[in-house]
This record gives C-alpha cells, sequence and structure tokens, in this order.
C-alpha cells in the first residue's frame, strides 16, 4: 500500500481486481467462519475465564480466526495485479463436479428407496458420467461391476444392515 | 530402563504375532500397498477410505491393521512416483526427481529394489528410536497437568499448521476452523448444543470418517477430475529381475541410507516437522556432500534412496508424541488417532501403560508389516505395476462408492452421506482459495481435548491466564510457540521464501 507511483496503486484499497485476488475471498471466508462463531458463540453462555462456560471457545476462536482473516486479505492487496487470481482452474470441469456431488446424493435417495445395489450402481454411474471420456456403456459396465463386488463386500463379507434390494418397504434380498 | 523396554517389547512380538492380529496387519499392508499405488490416491485419501473397515476389528487389530495400511500406502506411493513421476504425497515429490530418470534410463527396477530396503532401514531406526524414547516421554510427561498439556497442544498445533506445505497464516486459519468444526456437538461438560443447528444427528459432533472423507476424498476428486496428465505406462513393464540392484549401487546407497536416517529422526524429533520437510532437507544435503552435485536430477541413485530412508525414518518418529503425548504431528497420524478414539482408547501419557497391547503391539508390528512389505513386494511388483494402468475415470467412481458405503457405515445413518457431501464441497472451495486442508483434521483431533484442558487449567488457576507462563514446563512451550510464530514472521518480512521453499521450487510438485 506504500507505494502510490502507479496508476493502478493508488486507490489499491478499492481496486476493483482485488475482487479477483484468490488470497482475498480467502480472508472474506474465514471472517464469514470467524463471525459466525463469534456471534452465534455468546448465546451458548459465555461465562468467566475461570468458570468457562460453552460459548467460551466459539466465541474466542471466532475472534481469533477474523483477524487471521483480515490477515489473509490483506496479503491480496500485495500481490501485483494479474498473479493470483486462478481461483477457478483452467478448465473448469462444472458437468464433472455436479456429477460427484450427485453421486452421493443418489446414494442416498437410491439407498432410502431401493437398498444396497441401486445405491451402489446410480452412486458409481453418476459419477462416472463426470468423466470427459465416459460412454453410456462403459460407465454401465463399471458400475455393474463395482455393484456386484460391493454388494458382496459390504453385505456378505462385512454385514452392513442395509438390505440389498427393497421395495416400498419389502425387503428383497 | 533398556532392559524394562526389552521385555515390553518382547511382549509386544507376542501381540502383534497372534495369528489374528498378524493376519490385520498383513491385509493393511497388502490393501494399503494396492490401493496406495493406484495413480491419485495418496495414504491420506487410502487410510480415510479404508478407516470404516476397520470398525468391526477389535482395537489393537485395527490400528495394527491402519498402521500397516499408512506404510503399505507410502510404499505404493513410491512406486507410483518413480515409475510414473506421478507423486500423490508430498514427501515423494523429492523421490520423483531422479526416481523417474532412472526409469527413463530403464533402471526403474532397481530404484524401487534400493526403495524397499532403504525404507525398511529409515523405518527400523525409528521404530527402535520409538521403542527407548517413548516410555522416558511418557514419565515426563505424566507429571503434566492441564496448563502443561495446553500448552504442548497449542505448540502441536502451531507447529503442525505453520510448518507444513503452504502460507503459514492459512495453515494457522485451517487449524482455528477445524478446532471450530471440533466444538460442534453437545459440550462435554454442560451438554449445551452448539452450532447444531438444531440437527439432532449433529449431537455427537462430526463424524472423523466424514471430516477424513469429505477432505482428502471428494474434494480431491473434484480437484483432479479431468484434470489428469496422461499417464505414461511405457516404463512401468518392470520384472522381479529387474529390481537387484548392481555391487556399485549397493555401495553407493550406504552412505545416502545412513543419512537419510539421521536427517528423519532428528526432523521426527523437532515437532511439526513431517516427512515432507525431511525429505528435502535429505536431498538437498545428499546434493551438497556430492562429488558430482550436477549429476543429481538425472538418475542419481543417491537421490532416491536418501530422501526415501529419511521419510520412512521421521515418520516412525512421528509416532513418539502420537502415541506417548496423544499429539499428533501431522494429517496422517491424527486419523490414526482418530481411529483409536473412536475405539474408545482415551489419547495421551497414560496410553501406554492402560494399553501396552496397543502400544508395544503396535511397536512390534511395524517390524513385522515392514518385514511384510519386503516380502510382499518382491514378488508382487509385477501386479503393482498392473495396477499404475487403471485410468482414474474408473477410479474416482469406485472411490466415490467406497466413500458413501464407508460414512453410511460408521452409524447406518444416511445424515453422514450428506455430511461427507457438505464437507466434500467446502473443502474444494478451500482447496481453490490456496488452503491445505490437512490441518484441519489436526485441530478437529485435538480441539475437544484442548478445550476440557484449558478449562481445567483456567478452573485450577482460579481464571488467572499467567498460570501458562508462570509454570516452568508450560512457560518452555509458550516460548517455542512464540519462537515459532516469530520466525515465522522473520522469513516472511526478511526473506521472500520459506527456506523449504527454496528446494520446492523447481518441483511444482502440485
Amino acid at each position: 500500500m506504500s507505494s502510490s507511483q502507479g496508476p493502478t496503486h493508488h486507490v489499491a484499497g478499492l481496486n476493483p481486481r482485488l475482487f479477483r485476488k484468490r488470497d482475498f475471498w480467502a480472508g472474506v471466508l474465514m471472517i464469514a467462519f470467524g463471525l459466525l462463531m463469534s456471534l452465534k458463540g455468546p448465546t451458548y453462555n459465555v461465562g468467566t475465564l475461570m468458570h468457562m462456560g460453552p460459548g467460551f471457545l466459539p466465541t474466542a476462536l471466532g475472534v481469533i480466526l477474523i483477524g487471521i482473516g483480515i490477515a489473509i486479505a490483506m496479503q491480496a492487496v500485495t500481490v501485483p495485479d494479474g498473479e493470483d487470481e486462478d481461483i477457478l482452474p483452467a478448465e473448469p470441469q462444472w458437468f464433472a463436479w455436479a456429477c460427484i456431488l450427485l453421486s452421493p446424493i443418489a446414494f442416498i435417495v437410491f439407498g432410502s428407496l431401493g437398498g444396497l445395489a441401486p445405491a451402489t450402481f446410480m452412486c458409481v454411474f453418476v459419477a462416472a458420467l463426470g468423466d470427459k471420456d465416459a460412454t453410456w456403456l462403459g460407465s454401465f459396465l463399471l458400475s455393474a461391476l463395482i455393484t456386484f463386488f460391493g454388494v458382496m463386500l459390504f453385505h456378505f463379507v462385512l454385514q452392513i444392515p442395509m438390505p440389498v434390494l427393497k421395495f416400498m418397504g419389502w425387503s428383497l434380498l | 530402563m533398556i532392559y524394562t523396554a526389552l521385555t515390553d517389547l518382547w511382549m509386544g512380538f507376542g501381540v502383534a504375532l497372534e495369528p489374528q492380529n498378524l493376519m490385520w496387519c498383513f491385509i493393511g499392508v497388502l490393501i494399503g500397498n494396492m490401493v496406495g499405488v493406484l495413480p491419485g490416491m495418496g495414504p491420506l485419501a487410502t487410510i480415510s477410505i479404508l478407516l470404516p473397515l476397520t470398525f468391526g476389528i477389535k482395537p489393537v487389530g485395527a490400528i495394527l491393521m491402519l498402521a500397516g495400511v499408512m506404510y503399505g500406502a507410502q510404499y505404493g506411493g513410491a512406486i507410483c512416483s518413480i515409475l510414473l513421476n506421478l507423486p500423490c504425497h508430498p514427501p515423494h515429490a523429492v523421490t520423483c526427481l531422479d526416481g523417474y530418470p532412472m526409469t527413463k534410463q530403464g533402471r526403474g527396477g532397481v530404484a524401487l529394489g534400493v526403495t524397499v530396503f532403504a525404507s525398511f532401514v529409515g523405518a527400523s531406526w525409528g521404530i527402535t528410536e520409538m521403542i527407548f524414547l517413548s516410555p522416558i516421554l511418557v514419565r515426563v510427561a505424566l507429571q503434566f497437568g492441564p496448563a502443561e498439556i495446553c500448552s504442548l497442544m497449542l505448540l502441536g498445533l502451531l507447529a503442525g499448521s505453520t510448518l507444513a506445505r503452504g502460507s503459514p497464516l492459512k495453515g494457522v486459519a485451517m487449524t482455528v476452523l477445524g478446532l471450530m468444526i471440533g466444538i460442534i456437538g453437545s459440550d462435554i461438560e454442560t451438554g449445551a448444543e452448539r452450532f447444531t443447528f438444531g440437527l439432532t444427528e449433529l449431537d455427537d459432533g462430526v463424524a472423523l470418517v466424514a471430516l477424513a472423507l469429505g477432505l482428502f476424498g471428494i474434494a480431491e476428486f473434484m480437484n483432479s477430475v479431468n484434470q489428469q496428465a496422461d499417464i505414461n505406462t511405457q516404463y512401468t513393464n518392470v520384472k522381479l529381475r529387474d529390481m537387484r540392484p548392481t555391487k556399485e549401487d549397493i555401495r553407493r546407497s550406504i552412505g545416502p541410507m545412513l543419512r537419510g536416517t539421521i536427517v528423519g529422526s532428528l526432523c521426527a524429533l523437532i515437532p511439526g516437522t513431517g516427512p515432507t520437510i525431511a525429505s528435502f532437507v535429505a536431498y538437498a544435503t545428499e546434493k551438497k556432500l556430492s562429488k558430482t552435485p550436477e549429476k543429481f536430477g538425472t538418475g542419481m541413485i543417491e537421490g532416491v534412496v536418501c530422501p526415501e530412508t529419511s521419510t520412512h525414518s521421521s515418520v516412525q518418529g512421528d509416532f513418539i508424541p502420537t502415541m506417548s503425548l496423544g499429539i499428533p504431528g501431522d494429517a496422517v497420524m491424527a486419523l490414526l488417532l482418530g481411529a483409536l478414539m473412536i475405539q474408545g482408547i482415551v489419547p495421551g501419557p497414560q496410553l501406554i501403560s492402560q494399553h501396552p497391547d496397543i502400544f508395544w503391539g503396535l511397536v512390534a508390528s511395524f517390524w513385522v508389516g515392514n518385514i511384510l512389505l519386503v516380502l510382499l513386494n518382491v514378488p508382487l511388483i509385477g501386479i503393482w505395476v498392473k495396477l499404475l494402468t487403471i485410468p482414474y475415470k474408473f477410479l474416482y467412481p469406485s472411490a466415490m462408492f467406497f466413500v458413501c458405503i464407508g460414512v453410511y457405515a460408521d452409524n447406518n445413518d444416511m445424515f453422514h452421506v450428506a455430511e461427507v457431501l457438505a464437507i466434500g464441497m467446502m473443502g474444494y472451495v478451500l482447496l481453490r482459495l490456496g488452503f491445505h486442508p490437512a490441518p484441519i483434521l489436526l485441530g478437529f483431533v485435538l480441539g475437544p481435548r484442548f478445550e476440557e484442558n484449558f478449562r481445567r487449567a483456567m478452573l485450577i488457576s482460579r481464571g488467572d491466564i499467567l498460570v501458562f507462563v508462570e509454570r516452568p514446563i508450560s512457560a518452555v512451550f509458550i516460548a517455542l510457540c512464540t519462537i515459532l510464530i516469530v520466525g515465522q514472521l522473520y522469513f516472511r518480512l526478511f526473506s521472500k521464501k520459506k527456506p523449504e521453499d527454496a528446494v520446492e521450487q523447481p518441483l511444482a510438485a502440485e
């Protein structure tokens, strides 16, 4: 912040490019977590230093985290323009990310409705579709294979209490 | 003193060689090695994925199996780095420097052969250290009151977060975040529900498995999906007879092996400097001592042996504070300690006297496991090499299934699957913002005990915060913490890079 010669530097604090900086957002996120803790913490009864209540540590940690967050965000100000702006990777993989995140959801939904086998199949299938070289057939075969071994290992060997296949409350296997 | 340690060790061998425990150790090493070889699976991901499998086993068997998984995965990672130039675990980044050029010259087998032997030597020394240092450390630590434990934990947390990779400030932020995640759930003393947001499933806190699998599983998959460099498998055709080193290789390896052992064990003694720093320091030392430093990076066997020995020696050394004080030095140790806690075992100085079977069994099983590792890797190298060719597009969907079923099996509860999803998403955001999520685990595992001891210390001292600097031992730990922080600030202000960054720079490991 000390130098004010460059045309882009004299409003360093308000520099619109600041909003592209990775460290800026990292700091903001930490400040947000810190605020959450230090604002919610006192509602749990802070107590005194001798008799600490359940709210003491969260509040204290929250304040510390806000401080660290500010320090991290400050680093973004000192970094020259053009550097450290790669929050998203060079080739964002929105579809693959969605597939990976949908995979546990598929596990929950099909596991609750249909049991272990459908849950496994859908979980692997959805995740596999995310790869850029994925084919329907390839994903299908992989899911079928994993379902077979998964059921063998987790149902028969490790005996996880989850029906392999159930339908409308009827356990079929 | 030495005599008791040796008799205890003898008892430990009795535990480790019980057929059932031997079997778990063998399974752990085998599966750990198998999963660790797979490109993109580091020890953290491997241990997290295999952690749920140990829930049904008795504590001794479970910890033996997990320790087996750990060094199996570590050795598997070395295969992957040497043959494919893909370091899945930071300490192996250095091994790639000379390991991969050796592979290109057709000497990859030799590199693997000496690595097996080097890791055995390094580990053996680390185990010996553990046998003799742990009881001494425990004797000291048993005198500690809450104030000392508290400041020691603070030192452990600070060292673990600032000396690891990346920005120290971000490391501390992650530790604090981990402590915060550890707070979620009902308070031990008053039973007040904290940060549960009305979800009764969160009363018992965030599950360790969900946290580990979210951060090192889902977040890691999101990071590497479709970003994998094409795997070059043209050099991976290694056969058993390629592994035999020549006389010249052996002669050149002995010196680096001994030096690597020393560097590794020294790094293990300084809290927070884990295997990664040990391997960088070892490589730098070896390069400095060599008569032909310019040849490093072109396939020098010394450049493979020394870092690998020091890594293993330092990993074994890291077990000393983890098992005897209950303070893990890095995320891998935190995960193992968390696994013990899931089994209902309270970590801390009393662990060795209360559960001698676990401690000495573990020590003995390290040797058993390392011998198994040598025995397994020599004949099975052909199979491991085949595993290297499994493409990522098959790997991560299968791993997603193991993540889901693993967190489900933790408590037979679908809520945990949702938990791992949320943590994974958060973990990826943190990764993209330049945070390394490993210290989160450290904070999470130590958090509840830290809070408990902090409260107790404050109660005993009648609310006087100065107790931490008034008691001599605690004051030493606080002084070390201060030195650590001041040192970091010093490096930050007066030199552009941290010392190990200078070695790390040409690697661009991640």
